[in-house]
């Protein structure tokens, strides 16, 4: 559009922009001062000796040490199973709740967001006592014979990830079932007058059509996951170690502030890599979608 | 093209207390275009779902050619269906929404594409497939469409309402052109629209329909000429519906004593356009209209009931000196007096 021919209407639009970053200031004032402050400050630190001199000390410490490197591995290996998982039972359950009838979609969505409502310490101990060697879980297994001796599902990895997707996954279904509940039902009926099955009229039109939301969902769950904390703390009984454990770890035991500052800069940057390799794929896909009728 | 008659046996369907479908039955035969014409909620689009497989009737039976398809999968009817809002995948550029059924099919690239490009040539879209479907106008998305429908060669073709989102020029040259398609191909094809000029102008049938039920089922002429129901006439056209004492014939004979249809444009003033066994009305004018190529009048007969005449501009000589409260005699063609059954409302 080109209202700039019109120097009154190109100064009424200017006037109207200028009103609505006023109206944004304080939140752009709030954003800078709980955001961008600190990570400054962050920055700073992380060049600063525990006496307070300039040293890139920190860095060549936390970057040579084995135990940066185990915590980015666990790190990448809890988000990367964790938005699996969510992906998994994620997509399938957005399509059940997008093709129920409205009235029971609503129930379930009530039962699917009940756990956002509830503070993430007191279900990170419910699901200690679920899966606990004597807890609910195994002692209804061993009471069914199921299984001989109880089931190692916490305070390890396993027992982290339940924890992980449990969290996660209403944050995963809200964007695909928005997505898959935006999908004109005529575009499914008129794929089936053409002979697709259920199978590839899934494969064909729905999911190609909630990319973007599986995609949304898939960033919130990634960027979530990768600095989560409480979780792996919780349930991870030791084994489980990510760089925010990493982090807390080296100020609670050791004071460090720079080194805890070097490794809270590498997941800033760990986090920046993953959304604009999550960006660049989804534009890919976005140039690749016209024209692709692979039935 | 083998093109299948269809069936449709006492097919109900009825939403809680509200019956969508009561009782109907009607056979199309092959390569028959039939149209569905009737107002909203009159039941057309939902015995064309039930025909396309998305609504199960409670009760009846629907058969293509000699086989039951009241159960069958949506997917395994081999029906082309044209949608309101077209339903073109936007995900997928024009040619490859047209190739979507035939990849379906297992049918090897290059030859898809080959059908596909020929039935977009069809419908003089050639030049657009590799076009977005957002990027088309309304008109070409709807040719778009319909190459969809018959590039896999279904033996049925349901169409609803496919021109209602067009202006009305576009809409008259859509109208042609689907027939000319029909005419081709020779697919049985149900069409379902509101518009009763756009089903007379296209339909070899038409099927009225009103809350349920089939009001009447006849070539469009017959539909409109000879309405067998008020309501029919009434949905066709300006139709005048006049208690028999309220009419006399020209040659003084006995006249009908059914209730009678005439329609606005049967109406002359000059006895002479009439033949001798013709009929006479009279009344005061009430009101007159010029609408371009016709006048339009209202008269009030006795006892009060208005009735509308239609004029047409080239036969309309003395009409702009008529003044209101005048008393004037309208003539009628003994043809164009058409007798219907049920009450006067």
């Amino acid at each position: 559009m080109t209202i700039a021919a019109d120097p009154v209407l190109a100064a009424d639009g200017r006037r109207e922009r200028r009103f609505f970053l006023s109206l944004s200031l304080p939140a752009l004032c709030i954003v800078g001062l709980a955001a961008i402050l600190p990570l400054l400050w962050i920055i700073r630190q992380s060049f600063l000796t525990t006496a307070g001199e300039y040293t890139v000390g920190n860095y060549d410490k936390v970057l040579s040490s084995g135990l940066t490197w185990s915590a980015l591995a666990a790190t990448l290996e809890l988000s990367l199973g964790t938005l699996v998982v969510c992906i998994l039972l994620g997509t399938p359950l957005a399509l059940a709740l997008a093709s129920a009838r409205p009235r029971v979609a609503n129930v379930l969505m009530a039962f699917v967001m009940l756990p956002l409502w509830t503070s993430i310490l007191v279900r990170t101990y419910g699901w200690l006592v679920l899966l606990r060697r004597d807890g609910l879980i195994n002692a209804a297994l061993t009471a069914l014979g199921l299984t001989a001796e109880p089931l190692p599902l916490v305070y390890n990895f396993t027992g982290t990830l339940i924890g992980m997707v449990h969290y996660m996954l209403p944050l995963f279904l809200l964007p695909v079932y928005a997505a898959m509940r935006d999908i004109d039902t005529n575009l499914i009926r008129a794929a089936a007058s053409m002979g697709a099955t259920l199978g590839q009229v899934i494969r064909t039109v729905i999911l190609p059509l909630s990319a973007g939301g599986i995609f949304s969902g898939s960033i919130i769950v990634f960027i979530y996951t990768i600095g989560f904390f409480i979780t792996p703390a919780v349930l991870g009984g030791g084994k489980v170690n990510p760089l925010a454990i990493r982090i807390e770890r080296t100020l609670s035991t050791f004071q460090d502030w720079g080194s805890a500052s070097v490794l809270g800069i590498l997941l800033l940057v760990l986090m920046a890599l993953i959304a604009v390799m999550f960006l660049t794929a989804r534009r890919l896909m976005a140039y690749n979608k016209m024209g692709a009728a692979h039935a | 093209m083998k093109s299948l008659p269809i069936t449709i046996d006492s097919v109900r369907k009825a939403y809680g207390s509200y019956v969508a479908l009561d009782d109907v039955s009607l056979d199309i035969r092959a390569g028959e275009f039939l149209t569905l014409l009737g107002p909203s909620g009159s039941g057309k689009t939902t015995l064309l779902m039930a025909l396309a497989g998305f609504v199960r009737p409670d009760a009846g039976k629907l058969l293509m050619g000699d086989r039951n398809i009241t159960r069958l999968a949506p997917n395994k009817r081999e029906i082309g269906i044209v949608f309101q809002n077209y339903a073109l995948f936007p995900h997928m550029n024009v040619l490859a929404n047209v190739e979507y059924p035939l990849a379906l099919r297992r049918i090897p690239k290059a030859e898809a594409r080959q059908r596909a490009l020929d039935t977009l040539a069809r419908v003089k879209l050639e030049d657009l497939s590799e076009r977005s479907v957002a990027a088309l106008s309304g008109g070409q998305r709807q040719r778009v469409a319909l190459a969809r429908a018959i590039v896999f060669e279904p033996r049925v073709m349901l169409m609803d309402e496919p021109l209602s989102a067009l202006d009305k020029n576009l809409r008259e040259t859509m109208q042609y052109e689907i027939r000319r398609l029909h005419d081709d191909l020779g697919i049985t094809t149900i069409y379902v629209t509101h518009d009763q000029r756009e089903a007379l102008t296209m339909s070899d049938r038409i099927a009225v329909m009103n809350s349920g039920r089939i009001q009447q089922i006849d070539a469009p002429q017959r539909i409109y000429d000879r309405p067998s129901t008020r309501f029919v006439a009434e949905f066709m056209g300006e139709a005048n519906i006049v208690a028999p004492g309220l009419v006399r014939r020209i040659d003084g004979a006995e006249g009908q004593r059914e209730i009678l249809m005439i329609r606005a444009e049967s109406l002359h003033l000059d006895a002479s356009l009439v033949g001798r066994d013709g009929v006479a009305l009279d009344g005061t004018l009430r009101a007159k209209a010029f609408r371009g190529d016709n006048w339009l009048l209202t008269l009030a007969l006795h006892g009060g009931q208005e009735i509308l005449v239609c004029i047409p501009a080239a036969l309309a000589g003395g009409c702009a000196e008529l003044a209101t409260g005048q008393w004037v005699t309208v003539y009628a063609p003994a043809g164009k007096v058409h007798a219907i059954s049920g009450a006067m409302a």
